[in-house]
Formats: C-alpha cells, sequence, structure tokens
C-alpha cells in the first residue's frame, strides 16, 4: 500500500503509460480491498437483518433482502424472555455473569502482567530467564490439557461452579500473555531510570507506581482489549467450570440456540449473538486506536 | 579532615572476571574527583559500586565517615547525574526535582522552597511546568542538576553527564559545572572519558585502566609527571610525545640520543636523574618543543630538525618531525616561519622531560 502511494521524485519524467497503469494498479488495489471488506461483513448484515425480521418474514423472505418490516421483538426476546434450558429468563442474567467474571479477571490479569513484566523487564534475577520461558510455555498449552487439573483444584478449594472459580481460571491463563505484553513493554524503558529513582529513595512499588504505570497506557489498552476478548468469548471454561446460575454469556447463548424445540427462532437467536459479542466489539471501537498503538509502541522508540 | 569518601581496597568481579582490582581513593569534602579512562577501564562500575547501585566483591566505601559497604542507594546520602538525564518522562519538570522529597515525605512548604532556590541557581524556573519530553539537551541536563542539588546530599555523582550533548553546549556545561562547584563548595566525583573535561573540572584526577588506577593526582600532577606511558599518552591533546633513545653516561651529565633517518641522531643533554638505563623513552609535550629562541627555562637545549609538516591551528602553529622513529609534534607560535620540507632549530625544554622505562612503561624521573 505504502510503496504504491509512494511517489518517486522521478515519476514526473515517466511516460504518461505508466502513469495511467499505476493508476489502474491502484483502482484494482480498492476494488479487491472493497470486496474483501463485502465478504467479511456478508455475515454481520444476516444477522442484522435477520434479527429485525418476524418468523413469518424469515420463511418467507430470501436471506438477503432487507426487512419489509422492522420489529424489535426478537430483540427483547433474546433480553428477557428466551429460554435456556429450562429457565426463560433470556441471556440478560448472562450478560451480567460474563461481565462480574470479565471485569475482576481483566482487572486482576492486567495488574498482575504488569507488575510481572515489570520485575522481568527491571529487575533481573537469578533464574528470571527460565521462569519467563516457562511462563511464555504457559501461553500455549491447549486449554482442554488443564481442565480437569483446574477443575479439581477448583473442588479443593471450594470455588467449583462459582464465578470466583471462573476469575480465578481466566485470571491465572492470562497471565502468561499479560506478562509478556507488559515485559516487552518494559524492556524498551532505560535501566537508568530505576537507578535514579532508587538514588532519589523510591523503592520496589513506588517505583513501579510512580514511574512506570504512568508510562504503560498503551500495554494497558492492548492488554485489556486482549483479556477482555479472551475472558468474554471463553467458552470451553465457562461450559466447563459454571453451573445454573454462574453460566457465562458464552453458555447461555448456546442453550438459546440449541434448547429450542419445534420451530427455530432465528430472529432471536441472530439478536442473542449480536448481544453476545457486542461488549467485544465496543471495548474495541472505543479503544482500538490505542491497540494499534499499543501494539507497535516496544518498536518505534519515542 | 576526615574524608568524605574513603575507598579501600575494592574489588569487583563478575563470576570469574574481575572488572576493579583493589581500588583505594579518597577525596577530602570539597573536592571534584573525576575518574577518567577509555571505555572499558572500570570507571563507571567503580561509580555505581560508590552509588550502591553494584555490589561491590570485597573491600569498604565510606561516605562522610560512615561504612556505606552494604548500605542501599536511597540511605548512602548521595545524589547522581546520569549519562542519559534519566528523567522521569510522565512528570514535569518541578514533579522530577521534587520526586525525591516526596519519597522521603518532605513537607510541602519545604519542598517548594527548595525547588525554587535550585530553579533559580539554574535558571530553569520558566521549565517548571514543562515535561521533559519538551526540553532540549542543555535543558534536560540542567533539571537532572537540579534533581540532585535539591537534595543536597554529602557526595555528588556524576555519570558523563555531558556526553550526550553536541560539543559547544558541552563547553558551556563545563563551565556551569565548575562554577557550581565553586559557589557551592559540594564534593563531587565525575566519570568521563573526555581528558579534557578531566583536566578542566578536576581538583584531583584518577586516570584508570583495565580495572587499575594507573595514577591519581592533581590535573598538573598528572599532566606533568605522568607516573606511566599509559597516562602520558592518555592526558594531553595532542598527546606528548613518546621518544625512544638511548642514553650515555658522561662524567656527570646523561647524553640522550635520539636516532633520525637519514641524518645524525639528535643529541640532548640532561643531568637528572643520576641513574637512567640505557634505553628509555623519552616523553616531551608539544608545548615544550618551541621554535628557537621562544622558550626559556633552566635546561632548553636547541637542534636542527627537518620538517615534515606544518599545521596552523589559529593561536598555535604545530610541526611534526620525525624523531627516533615518531612522528614529534612541537607547538609553535602561530607567525612561525616553519615550512614543510625545511629544516628549522627548534628549542627541547629539558626541564619538563619524562623518562619511562621502555618495558615496564613506568616513569623513572
Amino acid at each position: 500500500m505504502t510503496d504504491l502511494a509512494y511517489v518517486s521524485p522521478r515519476a514526473g519524467r515517466r511516460s504518461t503509460g505508466q502513469r495511467l497503469g499505476r493508476i489502474a494498479l491502484r483502482w484494482l488495489l480498492y476494488l479487491v480491498l472493497t470486496l474483501f471488506a463485502l465478504w467479511f461483513l456478508m455475515p454481520l448484515f444476516v444477522m442484522l437483518t435477520t434479527s429485525l425480521k418476524s418468523l413469518d418474514e424469515i420463511r418467507t423472505g430470501s436471506l438477503i433482502a432487507l426487512p419489509r418490516e422492522v420489529t424489535f421483538e426478537p430483540w427483547l426476546t433474546a433480553w428477557g424472555s428466551a429460554c435456556t434450558g429450562i429457565q426463560c429468563e433470556g441471556l440478560k442474567p448472562y450478560l451480567l455473569n460474563s461481565l462480574l467474571i470479565a471485569i475482576p479477571g481483566v482487572a486482576l490479569s492486567t495488574a498482575l502482567g504488569a507488575i510481572n513484566g515489570y520485575v522481568f523487564a527491571q529487575w533481573r534475577f537469578r533464574g528470571a530467564n527460565l521462569l519467563f520461558s516457562l511462563l511464555l510455555f504457559g501461553c500455549f498449552i491447549p486449554f482442554q490439557v488443564v481442565l480437569l487439573p483446574m477443575a479439581r483444584m477448583l473442588g479443593l478449594m471450594g470455588l467449583a461452579g462459582t464465578i470466583p472459580g471462573l476469575i480465578l481460571v481466566h485470571t491465572v491463563y492470562g497471565i502468561g500473555f499479560t506478562t509478556l505484553f507488559f515485559r516487552n513493554y518494559y524492556v524498551t524503558i532505560p535501566q537508568e531510570l530505576v537507578r535514579a529513582a532508587k538514588i532519589d529513595g523510591a523503592g520496589f512499588f513506588r517505583i513501579f507506581w510512580s514511574i512506570f504505570l504512568p508510562l504503560s497506557l498503551p500495554i494497558v489498552v492492548v492488554t485489556v482489549i486482549w483479556q477482555f476478548t479472551q475472558i468474554w468469548n471463553d467458552f470451553l471454561f465457562g461450559v466447563s467450570f459454571s453451573q445454573a446460575g454462574t453460566q457465562p454469556v458464552t453458555v447461555a447463548l448456546n442453550n438459546i440456540v440449541n434448547s429450542t424445540t419445534g420451530v427455530k427462532a432465528y430472529n432471536v437467536d441472530m439478536a442473542a449473538a449480536i448481544l453476545a459479542a457486542l461488549p467485544t466489539l465496543l471495548v474495541y471501537v472505543v479503544a482500538g486506536k490505542y491497540f494499534i498503538r499499543g501494539l507497535t509502541a516496544g518498536s518505534v522508540k519515542g | 579532615m576526615a574524608p568524605i569518601l574513603d575507598i579501600r581496597n575494592l574489588r569487583k568481579s563478575y563470576g570469574a572476571t574481575e572488572i576493579l582490582h583493589d581500588i583505594n581513593v579518597a577525596i577530602e569534602p570539597g573536592d571534584f574527583l573525576v575518574l577518567v579512562g577509555p571505555s572499558g577501564c572500570g570507571k563507571s562500575t567503580l561509580l555505581n559500586c560508590i552509588a550502591g547501585l553494584e555490589p561491590i566483591t570485597s573491600g569498604t566505601i565510606d561516605i562522610a565517615g560512615r561504612d556505606m559497604t552494604d548500605v542501599s542507594p536511597r540511605d548512602r546520602d548521595i545524589a547522581m547525574v546520569f549519562q542519559s538525564y534519566a528523567l522521569y518522562p510522565t512528570m514535569t519538570v518541578a514533579k522530577n526535582i521534587t520526586f525525591g522529597m516526596k519519597v522521603r515525605g518532605v513537607d510541602q512548604a519545604t519542598q517548594e522552597q527548595k525547588l525554587s532556590e535550585v530553579a533559580e541557581l539554574l535558571q530553569i524556573t520558566p521549565l517548571l511546568q514543562r515535561k521533559p519530553g519538551q526540553l532540549s539537551g542543555g535543558q534536560r541536563q540542567r533539571v537532572a542538576m537540579g534533581r540532585a542539588l535539591v537534595r543536597d546530599p554529602a557526595l555528588f555523582l556524576f555519570d558523563e553527564p555531558l556526553s550526550n550533548l553536541d560539543a559547544k553546549l558541552r563547553v558551556e556545561m563545563r563551565t556551569e559545572i565548575k562554577k557550581l562547584h565553586q559557589t557551592l563548595n559540594a564534593s563531587i566525583v565525575y566519570v568521563t572519558h573526555d581528558q579534557i573535561e578531566a583536566m578542566t573540572l578536576a581538583t584531583k584526577i584518577v586516570v584508570m585502566k583495565g580495572g587499575v588506577i594507573q595514577q591519581i593526582g592533581t590535573p598538573a600532577e598528572i599532566y606533568n609527571q605522568p607516573a606511566n606511558l599509559f597516562v602520558a599518552d592518555f592526558m594531553g591533546s595532542p598527546a606528548m610525545n613518546l621518544i625512544p633513545a638511548k642514553v650515555r653516561r658522561d662524567g656527570s651529565a646523561n647524553r640522550i640520543e635520539i636516532a633520525r633517518a637519514g641524518a645524525a641522531p639528535l643529541v640532548l643533554e640532561d643531568s637528572r636523574p643520576a641513574d637512567l638505563p640505557a634505553d628509555v623513552i623519552l616523553g616531551l609535550r608539544p608545548e615544550d618543543i618551541a621554535e628557537a629562541g621562544f622558550r626559556a627555562g633552566s635546561n632548553v637545549q636547541e637542534a636542527q630538525c627537518h620538517i615534515d609538516m606544518v599545521e596552523p591551528a589559529g593561536a598555535d602553529t604545530y610541526v611534526v618531525s620525525e624523531l627516533g622513529g615518531k612522528q614529534v609534534t612541537a607547538r609553535l607560535h602561530a607567525e612561525t616561519s616553519a615550512r614543510a620540507g625545511q629544516s628549522m632549530t627548534l628549542a627541547f625544554d629539558l626541564g619538563k622531560v619524562s623518562y619511562f622505562a621502555p618495558e615496564s612503561g613506568q616513569r623513572l624521573n
């Protein structure tokens, strides 16, 4: 993209044919990109339109047609009265569960990752490299492997089937990534800062709190988006370690879709799916600018 | 007076590698000690040991009469200025300067009073509400010094504070540091690789190489009586001429012969010291070789020399002549009539000469 947009100083001397060729290439590029964008947006379009149609219209009309008569009834049902098995309270209580899991989970794993990253980057100790490698290894352990041991642990701790239990699980499995993020960010901060602060009389936490944390906004945003998306979208832990009443929204969505008998309420399913996905979308829209910036912050020293 | 800093038998090693070998240095209150040497000589490590940022392997460090060997940096009553300035990037200049006091729980009124004093002294009052990113290099340097000054410590440590500045600013800041030292009568340990900085600032210089102290002395001692060939060569610009020579004892005088390609040897006479070996390295600073008639001294000797090169430098003119197989530089006055390729009479001031043993490199006189 950049290469094509770049106008070289010699461009003016090139022949008209070459210039036309470049313009054509540019338009071709835009065309391809637009097609891809449409391709990716198509499912969202279908979901939105379907969720605004009545069941009759879905049965009679085409999949990609716009709704003839817009109805918000499916949304209200998905929100407050759709059945997830025997209960019919809609997604509302489960959205609350997901929030109760995601917010503390994100906060805890981000905070721990920040402290860990600070230690790994600035307070090197014997065996730090080995420990860091092990933490990284933890990032890539498939979750299926830990299901049974984790279930046993939660049982022993008396947290089985509870929201605090799920918070714990997500915090533990988030630490690997959050530590990696923060460590790589803090490594770019010169060690002389820590030395200066030590001589100024500041201790471990004071230096972290007064000097490192105020520098961390970009990486905090990255970590929060990452962790929120991970925890919110998690299904495996949610379905394994919850019970009726503590299930996150992903599990409830599955139940709404799979436990309906008789006629499938596609419009309600679509509305429920959008409701379940909305928070992550929102987080990205609000903080996405910082996400991109934070991901590249380490490489471009400013 | 008790020394403000007293380092005895300090050793520092990383694993099997010894970085500092048996360092012994002491300075009095008000001294400006400069640690100078080529990069990798251990001077910065020594400074970090004094600051307590690096643990030492053995030996002791006393600051203001207290044993600080195992004391943490915050309790050593020191302040440090770093090469990169190490200003806290998210804090304003004022917060940067008062951070140390805030951490130590100094009350607000005292903080503000000290801040305004230091800001006044360093002329940074208009900058107090800015962030470090909005300052120029020289301004950051001042803020870094302000952060150190405001603490009023027993000992100031400077780690190559001027090496990130451009040449002109470096000279300006050098003068300012010297002025500050004189006004405050502070005790300072200062690390640099720049021998001119060392000469201009120090009251006492430690020349280091490979983790070993080569010489400790006043700038004049270091300059005029270098303890060995390394110090002789490292201090001074252009460097001291180090010329291989043969010595023949002739009655009460030494006849010092310097071989010359395609000409008779240059012979100089000197009575001291009596016990020179047959082979020596003769050290003469460029300014101790002048145009004949322009140098007065107790033992100035003149000789015809072939001039290979003439380098006018404004205030002086340097001429180069090959003596003893070395390019020997002489510093002549600006209006000299020296021409490259011609002969001229040069005056050698043997009152200022240094003799070194060729093998050990140690000074002989």
